[in-house]
């Protein structure tokens, strides 16, 4: 029996061996090693860690149907809560959300609450297990717009109560971020995001894929003429940050976003596929969060010496712990405190170098962390082909200018109540990065959570 | 799936398609785009809307092969369909918005090179059903190479074609024709909306910038989502950078850094080259071009 004190070891492809492919880096727990792991939980009355969970998972419900063996009936615990269970258990945050505040993390490691959920999830797809639906439909109907995390979420829930769903997707594949964003070997896409999708399909949504909203149609169209009662807006994120230095235009620059649908999307890394990707042989990736992590590791994968540029300090970066340990397992070298300055442009109009400059931590700013400082005179440069900027996004306009009263604020973000999703105008909801500008899968899981019980009690009481 | 209803051969390598999709044809406005992807390995390809049929639900493709994918596209038939052909997308064309009578007192005056007469058809017959003539000029290689002639003859004002070898309509590229007729045959216009390879376009705008000619040009970068994700479709305009899925496809030609956005649509010319010898060589493919690692 291993030590209580520590997690139950998860399963992992060797790093030297996953650098270069695009299969799962975790391989998850098997039944005896979640049962063992599920042992562990103490099974808190009061428990800590369902707070920290945005969808607020019944979390020592299921750990104790999985102590038992009963997974399936694990699946139904968490399937109270949460649509996407498969998906969550690999890409939240669980080490500043559940497990953050699990008591076992007190003494020893917290319970493996991810990986728990990740088993229950696998074995409820790998044995085909139907989610429960609503008996009969009430009749009224509802547009979500976007299927990614928030609008599958809000989706079924909805369809839980018994609305009629239809989601409305701008891309050709479902999934939204889950299927752009994050990489084959963090969440697989046939396996995991299809498969799950699937279920949300068995409770009676219905999709349409290739409608962008606010061009393919409109909000105000959906309700007036397609009839439709209520409109939840889960559209995402949008257009992707730049630095504004010179030579961002450079072939050979790209935004994490266009590097990863490349891949990601569109299956640039496998060679049946036409679209391609101009994928580097050595590969600076600007910035600190997930997403920079994720565009890294594909770089990686692809074969390209890879280098995080980051100007603040190891401590400070956004991404998950995870993520970061992954990455220099994989070979990411990361040149922290150092931030970019030029990018070098040979008279090809492609990148050749870039000029950075030593930064070093000052003074807190507003997000309470030290701001970074140039050192002075301690330029030099690196020699890339290919700059991969990770900074963000910022909203994309084309529902919130296209929507007569829907307000946004100085962001361009739109304006919702956190609780309900309401927005400004009469039966639209709204959540996920659309609202909050880009953040995670989970938050915008209980954004669209939040929207569909806000939807219940608009079309309830009207 | 998106039926082809119709399947044209326009000229050597440019095709026209007529393809079902009704939501697109319901909204589409002059100026605006589609992303279509012909099968599940596609690309997402953009291409101009050239006509639509709000009634019968239908949009009209017109396109030239330049790579592997268009190559495979023009090889579809009427019966088969796209997997996915997504839109409007991008601004429809400032002046569908502006107050008619003020479009009224406006001269136009439309250049279109190649394939760039698909975009210019909707936009001159637009005008047209609005009680505008605009003048257009038709330019393209060689005679077999002139598209749309008739359709842009029923809807314009003067129709001017001509070809670069002379071969039909007036000799000369088209920048030669429209300084001709502004300096020497006696047109005055109030602005100029050119569409046609960048090349082109750069030519014209140094020349009505000579001629003080306000000029706007719809541009056609590589993109990949096309709805304003993942910046691909970047370009310098003035001292601005401006994604063309959202906030163009066209612009004032004036501040476009045509240079840059040649150099960078250049980006994956070796690997297009690339995916078209793997087409034309089919199993017998090797890799080729540098790209081959021996006999495998």
């Amino acid at each position: 029996m291993a030590n209580v004190l520590n997690k139950v070891p998860v399963r992992e492809q060797e790093a030297k061996v996953r650098a270069t492919n695009f299969e799962e880096v975790c391989l998850g727990y098997n039944q005896e090693e979640a049962m063992e792991e599920a042992n562990r939980c103490l099974g808190c009355k009061n428990a800590k860690c369902v707070e920290g969970c945005p969808v607020a998972i019944d979390i020592p419900g299921f750990i104790k149907e999985v102590k038992e063996g009963n997974v399936e009936e694990a699946y139904k615990v968490i399937g109270k809560s949460s649509a996407l269970p498969a998906i969550c258990g690999r890409v939240c945050p669980q080490e500043s959300q559940c497990e953050g505040k699990c008591i076992r993390g007190i003494k020893g490691e917290p319970v493996s609450i991810g990986k728990l959920e990740r088993f229950v999830a696998d074995y409820a797809l790998e044995h085909d297990i139907k989610p429960e639906g609503a008996k009969e439909t009430n009749g009224h109907k509802v547009a979500v717009i976007g299927s990614g995390p928030s609008g599958l979420t809000c989706a079924g829930d909805l369809a839980k109560m018994g609305y009629e769903v239809t989601v409305f997707e701008a891309l050709h594949e479902l999934g939204g971020v889950l299927v752009y964003g994050i990489p084959e070997f963090r969440l697989p896409k046939q396996k995991v995001v299809a498969k799950e999708i699937e279920k949300v399909k068995e409770l009676g949504v219905k999709f349409e894929t290739n409608v962008v909203i606010g061009k393919s149609t409109t909000i105000d169209q959906l309700i007036e003429e397609e009839g439709f009662e209520a409109v939840f807006i889960g559209s995402g994120a949008g257009l992707p940050m730049f630095m504004g230095i010179p030579g961002e235009n450079a072939n050979g620059v790209f935004s994490a976003n266009e590097y990863l649908t490349r891949s990601n999307l569109m299956k640039a890394f496998d060679d049946s596929y036409d679209t391609p990707i101009a994928a580097g042989k050595k590969v600076a990736v600007v910035g600190g969060g997930n997403v920079a992590m994720d565009a890294a590791r594909t770089a990686l994968r692809l074969g390209a010496e890879v280098h995080i540029v980051y100007r603040r300090s190891e401590a400070e970066l956004p991404a998950r712990v995870e993520e970061v340990h992954h990455a220099k397992e994989e070979g990411v070298i990361f040149d922290i405190l150092t931030n970019p300055k030029e990018i070098l442009v040979d008279e090809n109009g492609n990148v050749k170098g870039m000029k950075v400059v030593k930064m070093e931590l000052g003074e807190p700013d507003a997000s309470g962390r030290r701001r970074p400082v140039e050192i002075a005179g301690s330029e030099y440069e690196i020699e890339v082909d290919t700059v991969i900027m990770s900074l963000g996004t910022s909203p994309n306009p084309l529902i919130s200018s296209t929507t007569k009263g829907l307000d946004t604020n100085r962001w361009k973000c739109i304006v919702a109540d956190e609780a309900s999703g309401k927005t400004s105008k009469e039966g639209v909801y709204a959540g996920g990065d659309a609202v909050t500008g880009a953040a995670t899968v989970i938050l915008a899981m209980g954004a669209g959570k939040a929207g569909a019980s806000g939807i219940d009690e608009y079309l309830r009481n009207k | 799936m998106y039926e082809i209803l119709k399947a044209e051969k326009l000229a050597e390598k440019i095709y026209l398609m007529d393809v079902h999709a009704p939501r697109v044809a319901r909204h589409c406005q002059p100026g605006q785009f589609v992303i279509v992807k012909m099968d599940d390995k596609g690309e997402r390809i953009p291409l101009t809307i050239c006509d639509y049929d709000r009634e019968a639900g239908t949009i009209t493709i017109v396109f030239q092969e330049v790579g592997a994918s268009t190559v495979k596209m023009g090889a579809l038939k009427q019966g088969d369909g796209f997997r996915d052909f997504v839109g409007p997308l991008g601004c429809a064309s400032e002046f569908v918005a502006e107050d008619l009578e003020t479009l009224k007192n406006k001269k136009m005056v439309f250049v279109a090179g190649g394939v760039g007469a698909a975009p210019v058809y909707p936009q001159v017959k637009w005008l047209h059903e609005h009680g505008i003539e605009a003048d257009v000029i038709l330019g393209a290689k060689t005679k077999d190479m002139v598209i749309l002639e008739k359709e842009l003859e029923a809807v314009a004002g003067n129709l001017y074609v001509t070809t670069d070898d002379g071969s039909y309509g007036r000799s000369g590229m088209v920048t030669k024709v429209l300084e001709d007729l502004v300096t020497q045959e006696g047109k005055d216009y109030d602005v100029c909306v050119a569409i046609g390879p960048m090349i082109m376009m750069k030519f014209v705008c140094l020349l009505t910038k000579k001629l003080e000619l306000p000029t706007i040009v719809s541009m056609n970068p590589i993109m990949v989502d096309g709805t304003g994700m993942c910046g691909a479709c970047r370009l310098q305009v003035g001292d601005e950078i401006k994604f063309a899925c959202v906030d163009g496809p066209e612009f004032d030609g004036h501040l476009v850094d045509f240079d840059q956005a040649m150099k960078r649509s250049q980006m994956y010319k070796t690997m297009e080259g690339r995916a078209m010898l793997k087409l034309q060589e089919g199993d017998t493919h090797h890799g080729g071009c540098g790209n081959c690692g021996g006999d495998n």
